[in-house]
């Protein structure tokens, strides 16, 4: 199990969270959805490692992982896909999967993981030696998943990834993330498009202005006429 | 035509210099966007310690080399961890600043250990004395070594880029250092390995110019240093093969100016070279100006 504890994080003077509290079980998909700046990236940010937070706790399987780097961090099992994509542009798609798996040593069990990226993204395998930068935005989104699974992680960090997709696009990238929930790995989804985000998760959780406004089900927020207003277009 | 191989073979040894004193200044330009001005300094050191080995200590050529490389590996991972390190997330500029800083404290320690006077390295004997002659164009022996060790690190340098983990490493921090260290690559110690290579090459090209022209003096680095920048930038900064295009245009192109007889005007020429190719051709002979796709 996944647990923060009263996040704060500040940038400078600006106090980005104020207080977050979550969890998110083994198996589950749960979503984070907000607005613009309301902290969501931040949020991933601080789980993964890249951003210190000022105080709070972060706990994954009981064990406090608050103040670990980010390396050690992908080592216990979290594994980060930034907004954006960022795949490594002027490296082939090979080298940015290899790179996911930088801290593993066992060849065969990378092997088999590069089997499985490549099962669940064929457009992958077909453009293995291609260089990133030249992907489209779809198969680059792609490419930053399996990248991240290429570590075998517990829990998997999303964000934004329907972000500047074609709304087919969007559909395949969401039918994905469901199959790697289902074959065993722990999602925490932050998205914008709630509607999308809020029809594939077990659980969510609202953002507004660095604190969790709402939570339950992703069916009982589908429901709630506050997110209707605010994130699903009336 | 003998005049213009002979220019051409003089031009390789000054070219190698330059090369393998560019590669270090593109590739931590290339990793953490920073014209390490104190580079040209840590070169300098290699040839001191050069010195210290074979005039004082008596040592061989290839014994001195190699202390010459891992003095400077170990004072460029110094530098870097207390002068720079502090200074990740602080503005370019402070970190440039801090660079000089460095630069003049090399500079000048040395100095007041080693004094301002001119050192001469030991005489070649053996081998290292030799010259040979192909018609009316001379090559020396310490032509051949300079080319041929600079080549060996050069080819080194690339395998263990193209190659290995860390210089895989390398790439990923050099490319998006965030996204990098989601990969669990410790992009601190991915850089200090970046600036212990470059250094290294700095120790090596300090010692093949003591050998070469056979004196040496604590402001040794400063033309040279300005001069391999600008290779780096002429090859296209951040990138390793255009470090070493540049460094032996620019060794040829100076050679030549010096060659046929305009020798007063050779760093001119260089520095205007800088110029043109700042307004013709900013990200240099190999860059790419072309955006990302996002």
């Amino acid at each position: 199990m996944f647990e923060v504890k009263d996040l704060h994080v500040h940038y400078g003077v600006i106090h980005a969270l104020k207080g977050i509290s979550l969890t998110v079980d083994d198996g589950e998909i749960v979503t984070l959805i907000g607005a613009n700046g309301a902290g969501k990236t931040t949020t991933l940010r601080t789980i993964s490692g890249l951003k210190k937070p000022t105080s709070g706790e972060i706990i994954l399987d009981g064990v406090d992982i608050t103040n670990t780097s980010a390396q050690e961090r992908v080592k216990m099992g979290i594994s980060h896909v930034p907004e954006g994509r960022r795949v490594f542009s002027n490296l082939t798609v090979l080298e940015n999967l290899e790179l996911g798996a930088y801290l593993r040593k066992d060849k065969e069990g990378i092997a088999k993981d590069l089997k499985k990226v490549y099962d669940l993204f064929p457009v992958l395998a077909d453009r293995r030696k291609q260089l990133a930068g030249t992907l489209s935005g779809g198969e680059q989104q792609m490419l930053a998943i399996g990248r991240a699974l290429m570590s075998r992680p517990k829990i998997l960090l999303l964000d934004e990834p329907s972000m500047g997709l074609a709304p087919l696009l969007v559909q395949e990238i969401f039918n994905i993330i469901k199959d790697v929930n289902s074959n065993g790995t722990t999602v925490l989804l932050v998205e914008q498009n709630a509607r999308m985000a809020l029809q594939i998760a077990h659980r969510a959780y609202v953002i507004e202005t660095g604190r969790i406004v709402l939570s339950g089900t992703g069916a009982e927020l589908m429901e709630s006429e506050e997110i209707k207003k605010a994130y699903l277009g009336g | 035509m003998e005049q213009l191989l002979q220019q051409i073979v003089n031009g390789i040894s000054l070219g190698s210099i330059y090369a393998l004193i560019a590669l270090g200044y593109t590739m931590v330009y290339g990793i953490i966007k920073l014209i390490n001005f104190a580079h040209c300094d840590i070169y300098m050191i290699g040839a001191y310690v050069g010195y210290v080995c074979m005039a004082k200590l008596g040592l061989g050529f290839f014994p001195s080399l190699l202390a010459s490389m891992l003095v400077c590996t170990l004072l460029g991972v110094a530098i870097e961890k207390i002068a720079y390190k502090p200074l990740r997330n602080a503005t370019r500029i402070a970190a440039l600043i801090t660079a000089i800083g460095v630069s003049l404290f090399l500079e000048y320690t040395t100095m007041f250990f080693a004094t301002a006077n001119v050192r001469t390295y030991p005489p070649m004997t053996g081998f290292m004395a030799k010259t040979f002659k192909m018609g009316n164009v001379v090559i020396s022996a310490q032509q051949i070594l300079i080319a041929i060790i600079t080549i060996i690190l050069m080819v080194l340098l690339q395998l263990i880029v193209k190659k290995t983990r860390i210089g895989k490493a390398m790439r990923a921090v050099s490319l998006d250092k965030d996204a990098a260290e989601l990969m669990g690559i410790n992009a601190d110690s991915t850089i200090s390995f970046t600036f212990a290579l470059g250094s290294a090459l700095a120790g090596a090209a300090g010692i093949l110019v003591g050998v070469y022209y056979n004196s040496i003096n604590p402001l040794m680095g400063v033309l040279p240093g300005l001069k391999a920048f600008v290779a780096a930038v002429f090859g296209g900064i951040g990138i390793i093969p255009g470090a070493m295009l540049g460094g032996y245009l620019i060794g040829i192109i100076e050679t030549f100016v010096a060659g046929f007889g305009y020798s007063m005007y050779r760093d001119a020429v260089v520095f205007a070279i800088l110029i043109l190719i700042l307004i013709l051709r900013p990200a240099g002979l190999l860059g790419k100006n072309t955006g990302e796709k996002v």
